[in-house]
Formats: structure tokens, sequence, C-alpha cells
């Protein structure tokens, strides 16, 4: 699969009949989603940067990077929310266990001791 | 069990992914409905504005009806019978899976929208309201008619349990449904008018302000409240993703306007009524309406707006919109009443 979706739309023919045709994207569209992106991205940055500072755990960096709050979190590894909340300050997140360790990586898809690297940068570039 | 099984399944692409699910899952079983028809029959066509509910912590907005219930129309009318389960326990909701597609009947499945591998990068947000059909299964791989994307995909049995059970708002619970009974004996102008009158009440004869046509208004109300409100980079962002919701999630708000427009176009071809290729124009219009307000709401958001009062501009456009579909829905509603009169 390519990066691009191409999808179709409605549209109305020369003769006035509906027709389903290839929709060749449009601007408010894409606006709206490299808005709603960059967002992202700088909500993910600005997460790294408070791991960086020893004020969260790598957990936090995940999360947000994976577009995530604390109550979902929560409800993918099947923790309460004041578990989670705690596993992402440093001091909780170096007293987590070894089990719960997996649940985050496993849900993350990375490995138990990639679950502590942070990336250098990040960059989610939508392929608008 | 067998570990390879492929179901003769004809994908269509269609541009919106429940009514596409329906239209491929009942011309399996013998209907003939396209997508548009789908989409009318099942009475799709909807609007609600939430700020209760959070997608991406932005208050959601509604351009279709709620989850399931195209489906559930749709089929009823068509006089074919849904079943529906949904599971706490991912390895038993797998294991009935591939028990169906031994049996050899497709299975539809309700998804979330963040874990799915073959979705571009771009378009993972969690939003559980996808909808694919599950057709075959090569070992550990699925096999999927994605009515979104132009040909059928593969999915990892792991990605497809996660999509499955994603959670937060609104979570699927491992939601899949299959045709259990069709009959072909139905009354196809019955099932029409019967979608008609349906989005007729929903939209004009609403209880609640935030739905339909009335909550068309309430919104351009709030939204010009924003700025004040919530501050210039809140109201943006609710913004962003007001147009998102339009433009993007499903079809889009306008999309949902043109693909019922089409319905109402093939209605009129089967019904033999004129009336109903007129208001498609109009419906049409309304679309058209509801792209200048994107194109609009787009512009500030690029902080490329011109005039002084952006957001009461906005709202005057939206509130625009929402006359418009008020003439639609009660010509519509008009409409099928006088048919109801020449057929007692």
């Amino acid at each position: 699969m390519g990066g691009e979706l191409s999808e179709v739309c409605y549209a109305v023919d020369e003769r006035g009949r509906y027709v389903v045709a290839p929709s060749l994207g449009w601007e408010p569209k894409n606006i709206a989603n490299s808005q709603a992106w960059q967002e992202v991205e700088q909500r993910a940055l600005a997460a790294l940067d408070r791991v960086r500072a020893g004020e969260a755990s790598p957990l936090f960096f995940h999360m947000t990077r994976h577009q995530m709050s604390t109550p979902l979190l929560a409800r993918y590894v099947g923790l309460f929310r004041w578990r989670v909340r705690r596993h992402l300050t440093p001091k909780g997140y170096a007293k987590m266990s070894p089990a719960h360790r997996q649940r985050y990586a496993d849900l993350f898809e990375v490995s138990v001791d990639d679950l502590d690297r942070l990336p250098e940068s990040v960059t989610l570039t939508p392929r608008y | 069990m067998a570990t390879t099984k492929e179901i003769p399944f004809d994908h269509r692409q269609g541009s919106h992914c429940e009514s596409g699910v329906t239209s491929n899952l009942l011309q399996h079983h013998g209907q003939s409905i396209s997508e548009a028809m789908a989409f009318g029959i099942g009475e799709g066509i909807f609007f609600a504005y939430l700020p209760f509910i959070k997608v991406n912590a932005l208050p959601l907005t509604a351009y279709r009806c709620e989850a399931g219930a195209i489906l559930k129309r749709a089929s009823r009318r068509m006089g074919c019978r849904l079943k529906w389960q949904t599971f706490r326990d991912p390895a038993r909701a797998m294991d009935e899976l591939d028990r169906k597609l031994d049996e050899g009947t497709p299975v539809g499945c309700r998804t979330g929208g963040y874990w799915l591998p073959y979705f571009p990068e771009a378009y993972r947000i969690h939003f559980n309201l996808h909808n694919l059909v599950v057709y075959g299964r090569r070992g550990d791989d699925y096999l999927i008619s994605d009515p979104v994307f132009p040909e059928p995909v593969v999915c990892a049995r792991k990605d497809l349990i996660k999509a499955r059970f994603a959670k937060g708002a609104l979570a699927p619970r491992g939601a899949m449904y299959h045709v259990a009974a069709s009959s072909l004996r139905f009354d196809q102008s019955a099932a029409i008018l019967g979608g008609i009158r349906g989005v007729c009440r929903r939209m004009l004869h609403t209880p609640a302000p935030i739905v339909g046509v009335r909550g068309i208004r309430f919104l351009a109300r709030r939204l010009e409240k924003w700025p004040g409100k919530l501050g210039e980079r809140r109201a943006l962002q609710c913004l962003g993703q007001l147009i998102r919701m339009q433009e993007e999630i499903g079809t889009g708000g306008a999309g949902f306007r043109f693909m019922y427009a089409a319905f109402l176009q093939e209605a009129g071809d089967r019904l033999h009524a004129p009336r109903l290729h007129e208001i498609s124009n109009e419906l049409t219009a309304v679309g058209d309406q509801w792209r200048e307000f994107a194109v609009a709401g787009a512009r500030i958001c690029k902080g490329r707006s011109a005039p002084e009062a952006p957001y009461s501009n906005l709202a005057s456009l939206l509130a625009e919109c929402a006359a418009g579909e008020d003439r639609v829905f009660r010509s519509l509603k008009d409409f099928v009443r006088r048919v109801a009169q020449v057929r007692l």
C-alpha cells in the first residue's frame, strides 16, 4: 500500500447525473488535516522535551505520540488511571513491574527495552 | 480448521465505510443495491453537534447517523436479517470470525481506525467507527474488503485484534455481523419511501436542540462565540476539527449531502418521480454551501481570512446551510406524504 489513499466521491457529470468519481483531494480538507497533524506533532515534541527535562517518564512521550490521553491508555492496558498516571512520572516509571512494562510495550509494539529509548526528534509527515 | 479460505467477494470501493459495507454485503447476498441506495434506505444523512463527546480532545460533530444504524435499517428494509455479536474476549471474537469464514460467510466488523496497518499514517486517528468486511484468510493474514480502499487489503491477525478491540469513546468491543437470512421479496419503493420518511423525521422534528436542522443552527450560534469563549488558539483547533469532521471522517458532511443527493436521483429513477430529481438538485446546492463553509473555515485556520469578524461570517454561512437543509427536508416530507396519499 502506498501512502496515498485514493478516495472516491459523488460528483455530478455534465448531464447532471451523479457518478462515483475519484476524488482529487481538495484544499480545505488538506488544510484541516495538516493543521491537525501539526498539532499532534507539536504535542509529541513538547512531550519529548518534558521527558528530557525529567518532568515525565518516557511513557508520557509514547502516549502523546500515539495521540492518547491517560484514560484511553489506561483502558488499553487494563490498568486503573491512577496507576497509569503514576507510571507517567519518572519515579513511578522506574518502579514499574516487568509485567506492566510488557503491557505497554505490547500496546506500542516496541520491545521492552525500547520503551526507554526516545527518538531524537519527531516528524509526523502526513502525505498530502 | 482451514488456515486458508477465500470467499469470492465482490469488492467495490465506496466513499463511506458503513454504506459501502452495507451495499457490498447485501450485494453478496443477492441484493442489487448501490452505496448511495444503502445510504438512503438506511437513513444515513444526519446532523448532530455533540460537544460533550471528545475526539482528540475536541468536540464531535456528526454528519451522519450513529454507527451501525445504516446497516441495521438498510438490511431490515431490504428484507435481510443481520446477526450482530460483540465480545469480551478477543480470542473468542477471532474464533467466531474464523468459524464464520469457514462456513463461507463474509463477516462485517466494526473497528477502530488507529491500528489498521494498511491505513496511511495520516489517516490514523482514534476513531472507533470504521467498518470493513473480512472475506477470507491466509494463515495469520486476513483478507479484507475495506470499502474506502480501491482494492482489497490484507491485515495481520494481531493488528485486526487490536483494531476490533480498540478502546475509548464508542469502543467496538469486537463487534461483528453477518447476514443471517435474506429474502428477496420486499417492496423496494416502500423501502425507499420509508428511508426518506425516517430521515425527515430526524432532521426536522427532534426534541433535542443539537440534532438535525436545529443542531446546525445551534452550532452556528456556538461557533460565533468560540473566539471569545475559548480563546483564539482553541477556537482555531475546534474549527479545524469541525472542518476535518466535515470533509474527512467517513466522506465528510458535504460528501454525505452529495451522496444523499445521488440517492434521491436513483430513487427518482426507480419511482419515476421527477420531483425527487428536483429535490436532489436542491440538495446538491446545499452541499455546495457546506463546501463554501469549509473553504471559509479553512481560510481562517490558515490565517488568511480577510473579514474582521471571521467567525460571525462563518456562522451566517452555516445558518444558510441550515436554511437550505430545512427546505430540502420539508419538500421531501411533503413528497412522501403525497405519494402515501396516492397509494392509499
